[in-house]
């Protein structure tokens, strides 16, 4: 089952999917524009993985990590699907990147590889943008690159686990105004979802509700104000975001 | 009206204070290659929050930790975009915090397994606002003080830093800042009790164990 989160008509509701429209919890089906995409889960700790594909290692010229590197995110980066995103005047080089989102179901610590899968809610897709004008080598990559606000859509579908039988197997694409630009599989994943599972549990109590961001294959490219960005992974969903100037994301304020 | 608890979102920040930045010393080589124009933050995730009388056991095979006393500001409201002038007025209190971490000289690649481990966040409850340059922190192992910090030393004072870091990102009600953090700073050991207190602010206990079987 594909279950999404909503704003209509002045509360927050649980959808799911239905031929093209959602469905209320009561029934009533809702046209794509008559609501507001909120991201699919209330995400609680946000895991995001740097360099955990080979090629997008090699296309920055790194060596592929020996333990994950993982970053956190707050919720403030966190948006919906259809949202908008803010590229800052001063920036030179700013670019997306697809990633499947695994959602947590259970709490757990210490976690084994074999009962990692168990620990799994479901799927959904990131798009985990940075902005590269603002990496520093302190905690890199920091968060003035990696968790300003809206910078990180959601969505639009958390998707049931039992639904994706196999999440190392699903190739990733990306378009830019429907040209595509980045394609790859999770089957390229350095650290794949067990070993994530395994490791962050080995320190951490992982809750449901966190999300695990995996990485991104390589195929950056830049995004310009007016751009409408597609990350979609198969079998889970397509999640759109739009890059807005200074003067659009701040013309109210 | 503020909770009681921290509830929200906690960030900190790294070299904050002239000891540290002296301490670290050149940045100017690789991997750093230049001291940092922004503020560095890190996050504290909710499962490294434990409160005062707690038992903190650390991860499988680490023996010491590294304890920074420092302090936090929590927001009372949702701020972004603030101007260093009116920054303060967004403030609700402030909590003691012992910023727990695994020894790590690097600063290069955010240290989640170091920084982020169950209990690695004793917080005291949400006490009011008060100036906090005129705070000193007193950090006791096993009784013995190792180390006095006098928060007047802060390079970005906590206006400024409000300022810069909800430059790019939004800090809602309950969401706590930490001022800074020592670099390298002092460390207990497997079974060492630890006392953080500041005049004013009262003290927050803890103590360390090993791993959980």
């Amino acid at each position: 089952m594909k279950r999404g989160r909503i704003a209509y008509n002045g509360a927050v509701h649980q959808v799911t999917e239905a031929d093209g429209k959602v469905r209320l919890a009561d029934g009533r089906l809702l046209n794509e524009g008559d609501f507001q995409w909120l991201p699919p889960v209330e995400v609680g700790t946000v895991f995001a993985l740097g360099l955990n594909y080979a090629d997008h290692a090699r296309e920055l010229a790194f060596k592929a990590p020996e333990v994950p590197l993982v970053f956190l995110k707050g919720p403030n980066t966190i948006t919906g699907h259809k949202a908008q995103t803010r590229r800052p005047a001063d920036a030179t080089y700013m670019h997306y990147e697809c990633e499947l989102a695994v959602v947590i179901g259970k709490t757990g610590k210490n976690v084994s590889k074999a009962e990692a899968m168990d620990m799994v809610a479901g799927y959904t897709v990131a798009n985990d943008y940075a902005i590269r004008d603002y990496l520093e080598n302190y905690y890199r990559p920091n968060l003035r690159v990696k968790n300003r606000d809206a910078c990180t859509p959601l969505g639009p579908w958390l998707v049931d686990a039992a639904d994706v039988p196999n999440p190392m197997a699903l190739k990733l694409t990306t378009r830019i105004n429907g040209k595509t630009t980045q394609e790859g599989t999770t089957a390229d994943m350095i650290f794949d979802i067990p070993t994530l599972i395994e490791y962050l549990s080995s320190f951490m109590t992982l809750n449901p509700g966190d999300v695990i961001l995996t990485g991104t294959p390589e195929g950056l490219a830049d995004v310009k104000p007016g751009d409408t960005i597609e990350t979609e992974v198969e079998k889970v969903c397509c999640l759109v975001n739009t890059i807005v100037d200074d003067a659009t994301y701040f013309a109210n304020a | 009206m503020i909770k009681q608890q921290v509830a929200g979102t906690v960030y900190g920040v790294i070299l904050n204070d002239r000891v540290s930045v002296q301490k670290i010393g050149s940045l100017d080589e690789a991997p750093y290659k230049g001291a940092p124009k922004a503020p560095v933050l890190y996050l504290k995730p909710v499962n490294t929050r434990v409160g005062c009388g707690s038992v903190v056991s650390l991860p499988a095979g680490a023996d010491r930790v590294e304890v920074a006393a420092t302090v936090g500001l929590v927001m009372g409201r949702a701020a972004a975009r603030l101007a260093p002038e009116m920054a303060l007025d967004c403030v609700a209190g402030i909590v003691l915090a012992a910023d727990l971490s695994l020894p790590h000289a690097s600063y290069y690649r955010p240290a989640i397994r170091e920084k982020c481990f169950d209990g690695a966040l004793p917080l005291s409850s949400v006490k009011p606002l008060t100036d906090i340059a005129g705070l000193s922190l007193v950090t006791e192992i096993d009784g013995e003080v190792v180390d006095r910090r006098p928060l007047d030393e802060l390079i970005r004072q906590p206006a400024q830093l409000l300022a810069e870091v909800s430059e790019w990102m939004t800090l809602n009600e309950g969401d706590v800042l930490l001022v800074g953090v020592r670099y390298q700073a002092p460390q207990a050991r497997v079974g060492s009790s630890v006392r953080v207190s500041a005049e004013s602010l009262g003290s927050l206990n803890f103590s360390i164990a090993g791993a959980e079987q």
